[in-house]
């Protein structure tokens, strides 16, 4: 409890501050104002015995934002407060009418040191105002840490950030959601995945905290029932979620949707598809040998993630395909394998190249798989100049593309091309189509030179009883 | 940022913090033991004796040998335990 009378918070870096030392002087003198300085006890020299709060506790105790606040406390009570210097409210709080006659009416004060966001996190913790509600593990003074989180079986097999309360409470100052916010079950132990924990994760990953909604978004779209997260975590095959961010968060965040967008080297494409994979792995219980049963798996399983390059494109973006605004800020996951690559260096017509993809694209699963799973089209700029400059837009390219991809079934009947997988003879004389119109997705990105696309092949031919791709929209 | 000494955990919490030993087994029968000698003075009388029990009851022996007491196992030495036995025995003390 505080003694009555008037309190001042002050710092020696603050202007305001130091024009009004004279009326912290006469305080002080005739009506028992005590002093605390944020950044000097020796300021202001005008007030004798300025208590030290260089430690910040006091400010933070009294929750001061700016310097100077003055206030008064009558029977143990906060009675009234003002901060910055206005020389009415200052008169009113200290009750002297004449006070500081000769400053002018008005200033505006300077943010408190106890607001600065790493000292701020430094005093919740101190104080025990955290909140965090995880398991906090204490290590051996010698533990290392990133060896601890390895011991514990926390990571993807790379190295993590070590996940410290101060670190988290970060992570938090990146979203508007409430820490104990549930955004679901988490397969495959169905545990509640709040956002407390997948800021944990966030931090393990190496995010930055204006990641948060992105990655909160990724989450809510594969534990969308549609994704059928357990069966992409646990199956034997390849696959991985894979994360697409559009609008203009992606480009906020620093994503990279042009050169190397499916590669190395962005933080934010990196960490986030890690984070949500951390996520699976820590809050689900999915680990390799344990549910997950993949035969190989993919190396989008440590991170699978970038952004659509919708300013270099003359496409709509995936966004409007999905039912969204375009300009939309929103994630889109999809069960996705490794990246197959389609060449056509020599190809100068939309149709050259529609007949390059889809050829390729006839491979996915194998060439007599009709229908196949789910695909993405990963477009590169120069493939999608040349289909520009011949007059089609991504409509056009994905009709003729699913044409092309529409033959007699004895085409892919089993045994042809010698393959025995293949449609069955019941089906002779229909025409099979490889994909129906949702089953082939396209989006651009890549940049510098190159005519090089990629093919995204999926998990399952989307249905209510498969795996589907969820688009989410990003909120703070 | 301060200590980097508390974690958070990262997981549902469903299981303990601290590392479990594995259960004993209930049985030797089928097992490969390891027969470790740290290099104390007459560990190896002890040993052998148990190893010579372990072998009469038709379980499978392996040996191995620390250079010197006062260092911890080389890799190699470790890594053969981990990954050639079920079950190891050492003798700690002279």
């Amino acid at each position: 409890m505080q003694h009555d009378g008037l309190i001042a918070v002050v710092k020696r870096d603050c202007p305001t501050c130091a024009l009004i030392a004279p009326v912290l002087g006469q305080l002080a003198r005739d009506g028992g104002l005590t002093v605390y300085s944020q950044d000097d006890p020796g300021f202001p020299e005008s007030v004798p015995g300025v208590a030290d709060d260089t430690s910040l506790d006091v400010s933070y105790g009294l929750g001061i934002e700016i310097v100077p606040t003055l206030i008064r406390f009558d029977g143990g009570r906060e009675a009234a407060r003002t901060f910055g210097w206005d020389r009415a409210e200052w008169r009113r709080v200290a009750g002297l009418p004449d006070l500081g006659g000769d400053l002018p009416e008005q200033r505006p004060g300077c943010g408190a040191l106890n607001q600065e966001p790493a000292r701020l996190i430094a005093l919740k913790l101190k104080h025990g105002d955290d909140g965090l509600l995880s398991r906090h593990v204490n290590l051996g003074s010698e533990e290392d840490a990133i060896e601890a989180c390895y011991a514990r079986d926390w990571t993807d097999g790379l190295p993590v950030v070590p996940p410290t309360p101060a670190r988290v409470l970060a992570m938090l100052e990146g979203t508007a959601r409430a820490p104990d916010e549930v955004l679901g079950d988490m397969p495959p132990n169905l545990n509640p995945a709040t956002v407390e924990k997948i800021a944990v994760n966030a931090v393990m990953a190496g995010c930055r905290p204006e990641y948060m909604p992105v990655l909160l978004a990724a989450v809510e779209a594969v534990l969308d029932h549609a994704f059928g997260l357990h069966g992409v975590l646990a199956t034997t095959r390849f696959v991985a979620p894979v994360v697409i961010v559009n609008g203009p968060v992606a480009r906020s965040i620093g994503m990279n949707a042009k050169g190397n967008a499916l590669g190395q080297g962005n933080r934010a494409n990196a960490t986030i598809g890690r984070a949500l994979q951390l996520a699976i792995r820590n809050i689900g219980g999915a680990k390799p040998g344990g549910v997950d049963r993949a035969t190989l798996g993919n190396p989008g399983k440590y991170t699978y993630c970038f952004a659509e390059d919708e300013e270099g494109s003359a496409w709509t973006p995936l966004t409007a395909d999905r039912g969204l605004k375009a300009g939309a800020n929103a994630v889109t996951v999809f069960a996705g394998y490794g990246l197959q690559g389609v060449i056509d260096e020599r190809g100068r017509t939309p149709e050259d190249i529609a007949a390059t993809f889809a050829t390729s694209l006839r491979a996915v699963d194998n060439v007599n798989k009709f229908p196949a799973p789910d695909v993405i089209l990963v477009v590169c700029p120069e493939h999608e100049r040349t289909l520009v400059a011949g007059g089609w837009d991504k409509a056009r390219f994905k009709r003729e593309l699913l044409e092309r991809l529409t033959v007699p079934a004895e085409e892919v009947m089993a045994g042809a091309n010698g393959v025995q997988e293949g449609v069955s003879p019941k089906r002779a004389g229909e025409r099979v189509a490889k994909w129906p119109e949702h089953g082939l997705i396209i989006v651009r990105a890549g940049g510098g030179a190159g005519k090089f696309s990629g093919i995204i092949a999926g998990f399952t031919p989307s249905n209510e009883h498969t795996s589907n791709p969820v688009t989410k929209e990003v909120r703070p | 940022m301060t200590t980097e000494q508390v974690l958070l955990d990262p997981t549902a919490e469903r299981e303990p913090v601290q590392r479990q030993r594995r259960p004993r087994p209930t049985s030797l029968s089928g097992l490969t033991v390891g027969v470790l000698d740290i290099s104390k003075p007459r560990g190896d009388v002890f040993l052998d004796r148990l190893a010579e029990r372990f072998t009469a009851e038709g379980i499978t022996v392996k040996r191995y040998r620390k250079p010197t007491v006062i260092r911890p196992a080389p890799l190699e030495v470790q890594q053969a335990v981990a990954s050639e036995c079920d079950i190891v025995v050492e003798g700690l003390a002279d």
